[in-house]
Order: C-alpha cells, then structure tokens, then sequence
C-alpha cells in the first residue's frame, strides 16, 4: 500500500478530435434523415400506397347508368342526365320553357305589362316575361326581363347573368312594366310600376347576337323536389314539373321582321300540364313548364364523383401521418433523435415537410388518374359529366393531393402534441372525417348547424374539391353530398391549412417544453 | 387434482380474473368510458335541441334522435376495445401475459368478455342518460305524444328495442374492435382500420346513392347495425333493425375470427 511516487506530473490528454469536418446540421441534413426514417420502414410505404390506390379505387365503385335511379322506389327526381345542351360560356344549363315570339331585327325593343303570375305549385323561381334569344336551339344566346314567384323583377341573360329590379310580386293592383331594346350587340333590359317612369335595371352585350333574333313572351317554371329526410339513405324525394302561366297585356314590339303574327314553341320539348298561348281581352296569356338557367351538377353527372375516393385515402394518409411521430415516441427513438439534432422545432418541421410532400405526391397522381379512367367510364354508360374549365378541374385534383398533405400535417402535429397513435387518429378523423358525416350523410342537425360545422372544423378543407359554383337563381339541392359546399373552395382549404399550422405550432411548443 | 385445475375452465376463470385485474388498474379504461357516455349523452342532447319542427308533421324519429350520440360515442368505445390488446404489444407486456397464460384463446376469450362487459356497463349508462335527455328536450321542440310521434319512453315496444340494441350496438363495436387490433397488433393502424369501416359505408353509400348506394348501407357494420335504432318508417330502411345488428354481429364474430388466428399461429 505504498503510495507510487510521483516522479512525473501525468501526462494530460487531450480527448481525441477527428479531423473530419463538422458534419452539416442545417435543415437539409434534417429533411434527409426524416426522409430515410419514412422510406424504410414498410408498414408506412405500404399504408401511404395503400392511401393513393383508395383515392384511385373507391372512385372506380361508381356505375350509376344515365337516365335511370337504378334500385330506389319512385325515381321522381331522375337518374344522371344523359345529355344537356350547353350555354354560351360553355356550361351546362336547362332550356326549356314556352315561347311566343316574334322575329326581331338587331334594333328592336319589346315592352309589355304583366298582370299575374299563376300556376300549378309556383316555384320561387317561377318565371315570366320578355326575351330577345338568338334562336329557338336550346343554349343560344338571351337576354330577358321577367317576373319571378318571390324575387320579384329580374333580368337574366346568358344562364348566368342574373340582376334584380323592382321588388315585391305582380297582381292586377301592382303591374309590373317590362322594356327589352336591342341595337347591335348590346340589349338592355327596363322596368316600371306604372309605364311612364322607367328604370335600367341592367345592360349586356351578347357577342355573336345574329342579326334577326327572336323575340317575344316566354313563361317558365322549374320542377318542384322536395327531399324528404336524407337520413342515411331512407326516404326518397318527392317532386315533379310545375306550370306557370303569366297574362300580359300592353304588348308593344317594334323592329318587327315579320308579318306581326305570333308563332309558339316548346324550347327544349315540353313537360308537364298544358303549355301554350292564347289570346285573352287586350292581351295575351302564356303557359310553360321547364326553366332557362345553369345547372347545378350534382351526383354521377358531377367531376366532384370521381375523387369519393379521398375519404378512403385519407384515412389511411391519417393513420401513416400519426405513426410517423408516435412511433418514435413507442421506440423511444424521438431520445435518439433529440439526441442528435436538438433543434427540436426543426425536427417537426422537417417531418412535416416530408409527410406532406410524400402524400401530395402519392395524391395527385391518384387524383389525376381517378378522374381518368372513371370519367371514360361514366361517359361509356351514357353519362353525361357537366364540362368545367382546366383550371377547375387542376384546382378540383390538386385539392385532392392538397387534402391528403395537409390533413397529414394535421395528424403529425397532433400525434406530437398526444404521442398516442390510437388517440391521434381517433382525434384526427373526429375532425375531419366525422363533421362531414354529421353534416352530410347523417343529416339530423338543421341545415343552419350543418353548414357551421363545415365552416369551423378541419372538414371545411372539402370545399377545395367543389367543381361547379352554386348559383344563388337556381333552386337545387346544394349539399356536400351533392359537392356544394359553404364557404368557397379556397377559403374552406385555407381553414383546414389554418387548423393544421395552429397544431403544428402547439406541437412545437410543447416538444420544447416537455421532456421526451 | 392438478389436471382438474388445469382444465379449460379454470385457465378461462384465471385468464378473465387477470385481464379483468389489468383492464381495472389501467387509469385509461375509466377516462375512456367516462368519454364514451359523456360525448354519447352530450351530442344525443345537442341534436335533441337543434332539432325543429314547428309545423308538427316532419318524418323524425324522436329514438333515432335522442340516440345519435352513438355515433361518436362508439368511437370512443372503439379506442376502449383496440387499447386492450394493441397497448400490451406496443410495451411488450403481451409477452408477460402469454407466457403466464400459455393458452392463446383463452386470453382473447377473456379480452372479448372484459370488454364487452365494459361496453355494455358504459353503453347502458350512455343510453339511459341520451333517451332522458332527448325525452325532456324534444317535448319543448313539440315533438311528443301530443303531436302524433311516439312516447320516447321505455315501456314502448320499439323505443327499448332502439335503446336495447344500441347497447348490443356499442359491445358489437367493441368486439370487432378487438379483433380487428388482436389481428393488427399496432393501434393507430388499427383504429384507422375500424373507424374507416364504421364511417366510410354510409359516406360512400350517400355520394354514391342508387342501388350500389342502398347495397353499401346493408353491409356496412355501422349502417346495418345502428337500423337497430329506427322506430319510425322501418320499411324505407335498406336492412331491418334485427337484420342489421345480425350484419354487425358477423363483422364482429369475424374479425374475432381473424384475430384469434393470428394470436395462435404468429409470434407475439
């Protein structure tokens, strides 16, 4: 038990130094070994490819044949449509009504007053009035005045166009004066109370207008459809076509190409109680059945019917999404992680990054060829799909692969916040998947409810998906279901990116907090 | 004598005792089951309340109505009946529990009971608490006896069918929840797997509407099971109320099925 004699002081050591260079630990360095992480392990590929072939494949379900509601009792309402004539802008639209008309040269005008607005179950949109249109095909060109069943005066012009005048519904007490002058290209459309004071309500230039138009009286009047309680799929609506007929009197036309003799057609063929003209004392009266406006699209004869499958995907994007951080949590591997990179926010940010990109990805390609082989497909059973622009249908597919990314970045974040993967889907999915059940297919809470609950919660991020817009003079079933949704498509995507980057930023917050 | 006490029924009593012992120790299984009643009772009241029908004559379901709570509420039971398996694979402690009860079946057995025992203790309590709340409610929105719809009160014949089965209901749901995550063995992909059955039918059946439409609400496990609620308007169902639990009663049994399979023929 000597102790050694300390002949020398020890040597001191330096610890040893590699000569390497410091290795990057910038983002890129991150993004690499977040990349590596998701590539290899199995299950996750396999649940992102899982993701993309349900996008794709649950669309391919669909085969509905045009014209026929194939199973359900009292097809009242109709199948997909076949065919529809198509507006000068290129969309689909209706065009049925009866016309009493004259041929009008290109300066012209035609005034008349209108007395009532009758018929069988008036619709809201009942109409009636003047119009010069280019021809009797249905889908030309038009511009009119008219009377409605409870929007009072309006001009329309071109399926689209839509303007109000005078207030208020017409009787014998309070006529309703309408004034159409064409010169050119350009009509305009006036109204009165009392035929002396008169007021624009509109002007428009209709290109392409030819030179000796129609013009004259027309009365129109939408099916009537009552859905009865959508409630998963019992009960089935109830409607049918409905009838208006208008008496005019004080016809005025002038620019007049003919004889002055009235002739009558049903545009667009005719459907549903007696339609025609007859003279009555000091004027005229017209019946007619169908109505002159876009369609709404909904159904098999919508794009919106080839991306169903994003439900699908979604739910296993979800399930990827979570396990991509709680797994690293059940290993213990996010200690190994923090360990080498202790930019903790970065390391979300970088899992953020190659989620979203892996399921945009994987999304837009199954997006894009889900629409292409199942639009084909429609189309082979006579479907006919109601045509949108290019940069709809871009903006309706890469919603879908937007969709997919962010609800992906929705789950991440939460699963970093709960580190529990059963608990992360289940809270993902209550978010995102169930407001639009409880809104759509479900459908027992009041119309008002359902559309608050598409406008707060994650699901309002579906609207980026909606092809057609809703038009506000079109009666029709304006439901998620039908691919309508309440806020517009942008503003529903960005309050989903708005949940996502709220998450995200808490999930940050708390990684830096809590201990791993 | 030994070989008696080994028999099958004392390793199932064993089996039941020990998972019963685990599923009452765990803090979560309370937590979840308070959800479960609470999120139940809480959106079955709220759609109570939000429901209008000033003119007394729309086609509702006053049952239906009070019971909607259960279609989050299975949700949370679903979570319940995955975490009894997957949390023991995700720690590893499937192992402790395979080598002290060698005999596989028996151990998913007792699983399948403590967790339907659960789901029907909860559900029972969830579904008296919505039916209360739905009969007080939907008599200020005028939808009671007085206006031609049907007592919401259990000594109805279809109100305690409705009631009656949405607890079968909820311990169907766990059943095929179990079995589902027995044969998966991960949480999250299991839950996704469930939640992605129960709501995914009546999505799609809806957008997809006609035959294939009605064809999907009959086979799906929620859609065919929840027809169990209807009182009113029975013969516009795809699927009658017995029919239906009977489709989810199948879900259920196979999924079982396929977890007890994997159980027995993979490593744990």
């Amino acid at each position: 038990m000597t102790p050694t004699p300390a002949a020398q002081p020890p040597k001191c050591m330096a610890p040893h130094r590699s000569t390497a260079p410091a290795g990057n630990d910038g983002f890129w360095q991150l993004l690499r070994a977040e990349w590596t992480k998701f590539r290899t392990v199995r299950g996750w590929v396999v649940g992102l490819i899982l993701a993309g072939l349900l996008t794709t494949g649950v669309a391919l379900l669909s085969h509905s044949e045009c014209g026929s509601q194939d199973g359900s009792s009292a097809p009242v309402t109709g199948g997909p449509a076949c065919t529809r004539p198509l507006g000068p802008g290129g969309e689909a639209v209706t065009d049925s009504f009866y016309f009493a008309h004259q041929r009008l040269g290109s300066l012209a005008s035609v005034t008349v007053r209108v007395t009532s607005l009758t018929g069988s179950s008036l619709q809201p949109w009942s109409k009636a009035g003047i119009i010069i249109k280019a021809s009797d095909t249905p889908g030309s060109a038009y511009a009119a005045m008219m009377i409605t069943g409870s929007h009072g005066v309006r001009m329309q012009w071109d399926f689209t166009g839509d303007a109000a005048g005078l207030a208020g519904p017409v009787s014998a007490a309070a006529p309703r004066w309408l004034r159409l002058t064409r010169s050119g290209d350009t009509v305009t459309g006036y109204d009165s109370a009392d035929g002396t004071h008169w007021s624009q309500v509109g002007t428009v230039r209709l290109p392409g207008l030819p030179s000796v138009t129609l013009g004259g009286l027309f009365a129109a009047s939408p099916d009537y459809s009552a859905p009865a309680s959508q409630s998963l799929g019992s009960g089935s609506g109830t409607g049918g076509p409905t009838q208006a007929t208008a008496a005019f009197d004080h016809v005025g036309l002038t620019g007049a190409s003919g004889a002055g003799a009235w002739t009558g057609t049903a545009v667009g063929g005719g459907s549903g109680g007696p339609l025609g003209y007859h003279r009555s004392e000091g004027g005229l009266e017209v019946s007619g059945s169908g109505d002159i406006a876009p369609v709404a699209p909904s159904g098999a004869n919508s794009v919106a019917q080839t991306q169903i499958g994003t439900f699908a995907g979604l739910i296993a994007m979800i399930v990827v999404a979570a396990m991509f951080i709680t797994a690293e949590y059940r290993r213990g591997l996010i200690r190994v992680t923090l360990t080498a990179s202790p930019k903790r926010h970065w390391i979300l940010a970088a899992k953020a990054v190659v989620i979203a990109v892996a399921a945009f990805v994987v999304g837009l390609p199954a997006a894009v060829l889900a629409l292409l082989i199942s639009e084909p497909r429609a189309r082979s059973r006579g479907i006919f799909i109601d045509p949108v622009s290019a940069l709809t249908e871009v903006r309706v597919l890469a919603g879908t692969a937007l969709l997919l990314a962010v609800a992906a970045v929705l789950a991440l974040a939460l699963g970093a916040v709960l580190r529990r993967g059963a608990a992360t889907v289940t809270a993902v999915i209550a978010v995102i998947v169930l407001p639009y059940f409880f809104a759509s297919p479900l459908a027992v809470l009041p119309a008002g409810a359902a559309d608050w609950l598409l406008r707060l919660t994650p699901a309002a991020g579906f609207a980026i998906q909606q092809p057609y817009p809703a038009y506000p003079q079109v009666t029709a079933s304006y439901t998620p279901q039908q691919g309508y949704y309440p806020l517009a498509p942008w503003a529903g995507f960005a309050v989903l990116c708005a949940w996502a980057a709220l998450a995200l930023g808490l999930a940050m917050y708390l990684l830096r907090r809590r201990d791993a | 004598m030994s070989v008696l006490r080994d028999s099958l029924r004392d390793s199932l009593r064993d089996s039941l005792r020990a998972e019963w012992v685990k599923a009452r120790t765990l803090a979560g299984t309370g937590w979840l089951l308070l959800a479960a009643v609470v999120l139940t009772v809480a959106v079955g009241a709220a759609v109570s309340a939000a429901v209008s029908c000033p003119a007394g004559n729309c086609a509702e379901d006053p049952a239906k109505i009070s019971l909607t709570g259960i279609y989050l509420g299975q949700a949370v039971v679903a979570v319940l009946a995955v975490l009894m398996i997957s949390s023991e694979y995700s720690s590893g402690m499937i192992r402790v529990t395979l080598a002290a009860m060698p005999r596989r079946t028996a151990v998913l057995a007792a699983k399948a009971v403590v967790v339907t025992g659960l789901a029907l203790a909860g559900g029972t309590v969830a579904v008296l608490g919505s039916v209360l709340a739905g009969r007080s409610l939907l008599a200020g929105h005028g939808i009671d006896p007085a206006h031609g719809y049907p007592s919401l009160s259990m000594a109805d014949g279809p109100v305690l069918r409705a009631a009656f089965g949405s607890v079968l209901y909820l311990a169907l749901v766990a059943l095929l929840s179990l079995g589902i995550a027995c044969a998966v063995r991960d949480s999250a992909a299991a839950i996704g797997i469930v939640l992605g059955l129960l709501y995914l039918f009546p999505i799609m059946g809806a957008l997809l509407g006609g035959s294939l439409g009605r064809h999907l609400q009959q086979i799906g496990p929620m859609t065919a099971g929840l027809a169990i609620q209807a009182t009113a308007g029975l013969r516009g169902l795809p699927i009658g109320p017995w029919a239906g639990l009977g489709v989810l009663a199948a879900w259920a049994a196979a999924a079982v099925l396929a977890g007890a399979l994997v159980l027995a023929l993979r490593d744990a």
